[in-house]
């Protein structure tokens, strides 16, 4: 008989919960968000015996139930309403055999809500050479569950796992810590009101809002604040929950005193050496911008031989699709409008899947926590926390992600500046414009012999503008926003650890899918209806170009293909985008800029990796269609109409780059922007100001430059 | 007059006394910093912010000013 169980994975941050997620699940999981919110949603099923079915949630990293953030509330959502689909049939507990300690806190508030409870103490291959007993029994004995030692990297202990799963049935249910003894009177008289409900889960509710206040305390507890029931104060409130922790603790270390023993003397571990040198004073910062020099370097350098396969195959595949098609709109549609609006996607997985490679890797091994302590200080003083490294570092791959990542940023000011600020970060769209651009306008060459080239150096000088506009930006925002700073900060330094290949390659697939499927929707859209602008025209100059022109180029002799060429561009000038695009001219024109290039511009504000498709598609449209060249060399063709010589020039190039390091272009950042910060001010904020300042720093650099 | 964490030096190990809840984010108490836990300085940043501890095993992270509010008596 088939049936399935519904499992809630849980666990503290940094316990390898992910990694146990994937050896349950491999790749049968699937990644959406939660309704209504930006929580990554994860699930996955995982096949258990006699023909059952697990259904298996992995719910966000907590330390404990009690909320302060939007992941921990996702949490307590899933755990308190017993009616939603997603309420777990058996919760397991996913720990650290190093912090089982800070870890079973989580556990005890969780076997409260009389929920069938597994503990995994998981990383059981370290137990040996960190000299760690543990006594199983007694563990299982007072909390009253199964205990299962699993280490999901080296697959220890899942199949024992997936067996307890399936018994969930004979898990005891009774709690192993009684919260209520820390105000016996207010427990008492909270009971009698509500006589229905689980006493630890009118706690958890009633406390929510404490910390957090966008739960639904109505749903459970209809008439709370109607009753005559006694309504604590918020400070007390805080101090019984300060309470209830100690109370958790003090159970807590009763039991380890006699189930864990560690033998300190062989504990020599290999955190505090490298700690000794990865957060020294002067090395620890060295190697840190060594770290972040190789990665653009690598960037810049691996990923250009793939992007150029792609560009080229591209345009290769648009020629003999149009060679072999029959002549119409629709061999004009694929080869013009759709394969380069696709290629314009196709070729950022190189870089995307790189940066999401490193990022993973930095997270995986721990050292991201290491940045953040470097830079903390210097960071505060710039009214941002060091938690603001991470987003601003992930930002570098997309501002998206990175906005969601400021969530662990305790305080509100430092949280709100931080998202403010993250767009300046060099993202991954435009890291294609930069490319392309850099490779036209910068020489060849190279310093430190031949170690690092011009175009990679001035690749890495966009990154450090990004960043340094990012915190200037902080600074100027911390001087005037009129909201006060706690200056709380907490953060856990987890144990190095070599990252498991499969979980990094895991998040670089899953990202570039993403990326691939949500940016390409995007881009897709906009080719097609760029070409069909590009593609048709009204009045007599449009209708009659063939003719026209003929006659203007009669006494010129010009070959047929020429002709052809002439025709084309005299079409395209007065198709729709040619009006409209005469019609920015003025605009763009003082920054060093042709009419196509204000198209990719405006188009750009839908997302910025559509310049390349952009331009791709436009001047495909104008091409006959027989000549394969790449975009980059159709690039270096293009001419200045008002200034002559080549368009893309060192003084338009620098104008370009820095319009797109500034500009706000892209709508899903203010859309989540808005959700973050849960108004359109901060996101109509950020999009001015940065629009006002990318057209000021681009004006004055090509005016300087020209 | 008692000290806080943020007077100990490197290496130096103490015993939580008390705190002010007010002072205090519930996540550090949830990581275990509470009255009679044993703190440990494993490092600090320039400047002396933030602070590395090992409090009762856990490793982590707090700036200077919450480490001075937390009133410790060292060993011996």
């Amino acid at each position: 008989m088939a049936r399935s169980i519904k499992v809630s994975l849980i666990g503290n941050p940094n316990t390898g919960k992910t990694s146990l997620f994937n050896r349950l699940t491999g790749l049968n999981q699937k990644v959406g968000n939660y309704p209504g919110i930006t929580v990554e949603k994860k699930e996955g099923i995982c096949k258990l015996d006699r023909g059952i079915k697990a259904h298996i949630l992995d719910l966000p990293g907590t330390y404990s139930l009690n909320t302060t953030s939007l992941d921990e509330s996702v949490v307590i959502e899933t755990l308190l309403d017993r009616t939603s689909k997603d309420f777990p049939d058996v919760a397991v507990v996913v720990s650290d055999v190093e912090n089982l300690k800070r870890n079973l806190l989580l556990f005890t508030q969780i076997k409260d809500l009389e929920i069938p409870t597994i503990l995994v103490i998981n990383m059981a291959d370290r137990m040996k050479r960190k000299a760690i007993s543990l006594d199983i029994k007694q563990l299982e004995e007072d909390l009253k569950t199964k205990v299962v030692l699993v280490s999901s990297r080296k697959n220890m202990g899942v199949e024992e796992l997936k067996k307890a799963i399936t018994d969930f049935k004979s898990l005891d249910i009774e709690p192993c810590v009684n919260a209520s003894v820390i105000d016996p009177v207010y427990f008492e008289r909270l009971r009698k009101a509500y006589p229905n409900q689980l006493l630890y889960k009118l706690w958890l509710v009633i406390t929510q809002d404490v910390n957090f206040g966008k739960i639904d305390r109505n749903r459970d507890l209809t008439d709370l604040k109607t009753t005559s029931f006694e309504i604590k104060s918020e400070a007390d409130l805080k101090r019984l929950q300060h309470k209830e922790t100690v109370v958790r603790y003090q159970f807590i270390n009763g039991l380890l005193k006699k189930a864990l023993s560690i033998d300190t003397a062989t504990a020599k571990d290999l955190r505090s050496r490298l700690d000794r040198i990865l957060l020294h004073k002067i090395w620890g910062y060295l190697i840190f911008f060594t770290v972040l020099l190789v990665i653009f370097q690598a960037i810049y350098d691996w990923s250009g031989y793939p992007m150029d396969f792609i560009d080229e195959s591209f345009a290769s595949l648009s020629s003999w699709l149009s060679n072999k098609l029959p002549a119409g709109p629709i061999a004009d549609l694929l080869s013009e409008g759709i394969i380069p609006g696709l290629g314009g996607i196709v070729i950022f997985i190189p870089q995307i899947a790189f940066l999401f490679l490193f990022i993973s890797i930095l997270e995986e091994s721990g050292y991201m926590s290491r940045v953040v302590f470097l830079m903390d200080h210097l960071m505060k003083k710039f009214g941002l926390s060091g938690k603001s490294v991470v987003p601003l570092v992930s930002g570098t791959a997309c501002a998206i992600p990175a906005v969601m990542a400021t969530r662990n940023i305790e305080d509100w000011k430092e949280r709100l500046i931080t998202i403010l600020v993250v767009p300046f970060t060099t993202c991954s769209a435009r890291l294609p414009v930069y490319l392309i651009i850099v490779g036209l306008v910068i020489p060849e060459g190279s310093i430190l012999g031949g170690l690092l080239s011009y175009q990679a150096l001035t690749l890495m000088l966009l990154y450090l503008l990004g960043f340094a506009t990012a915190i200037l930006g902080a600074w100027v925002l911390n001087k005037i926003l009129p909201i006060n700073r706690k200056s709380f900060f907490v953060m856990e330094m987890p144990a190095y650890k070599l990252p498991i290949l499969k979980n990094v390659l895991y998040t670089v697939l899953e990202k570039t899918k993403s990326f691939v499927f949500g940016a390409g929707k995007i881009i897709m859209a906009i080719s097609v209806i760029l070409w069909v602008l590009a593609s048709y025209g009204l009045g007599e100059q449009y209708t009659n170009a063939e003719q026209i022109v003929t006659e203007k180029y009669e006494s010129e002799n010009l070959s047929e293909k020429d002709l052809n060429q002439k025709i084309a561009s005299h079409k395209l000038e007065y198709s729709f985008i040619g009006y409209i695009g005469k019609g920015i001219e003025p605009v763009v024109a003082p920054l060093g800029y042709d009419w196509k290039i204000g198209i990719a511009i405006v188009s750009s504000f839908a997302a910025r990796e559509v310049f390349v498709g952009t331009l791709a598609t436009i001047y495909s449209v104008e091409s006959d269609g027989e000549d394969e060249l790449t975009i980059k060399n159709r690039m270096k063709e293009e001419v200045n109409p008002i200034l002559g010589g080549p368009l893309f020039n060192f003084a338009s190039g620098i104008s370009l780059l820095l319009f797109y390091a500034f500009a706000m272009q892209c709508m899903s950042t203010l859309a989540i922007v808005k959700r973050e910060t849960n108004s359109w001010k901060w996101p109509a904020i950020q999009f001015v100001a940065m629009t006002v300042i990318a057209y000021a720093s681009a004006l004055a650099a090509f005016q300087i430059l020209k | 007059m008692s000290i806080t964490i943020a007077h100990l030096k490197r290496g130096e190990s103490a015993i939580i006394l008390h705190f002010n809840e007010i002072d205090v984010p519930l996540k550090l108490l949830e990581m275990g910093c509470l009255p009679g836990n044993e703190v440990t300085v494993m490092q600090s940043a320039p400047f002396q912010d933030p602070i590395y501890l090992n409090i009762n095993g856990t490793h982590l992270a707090i700036r200077r000013e919450t480490a001075q509010k937390i009133s410790v008596e060292r060993y011996g």
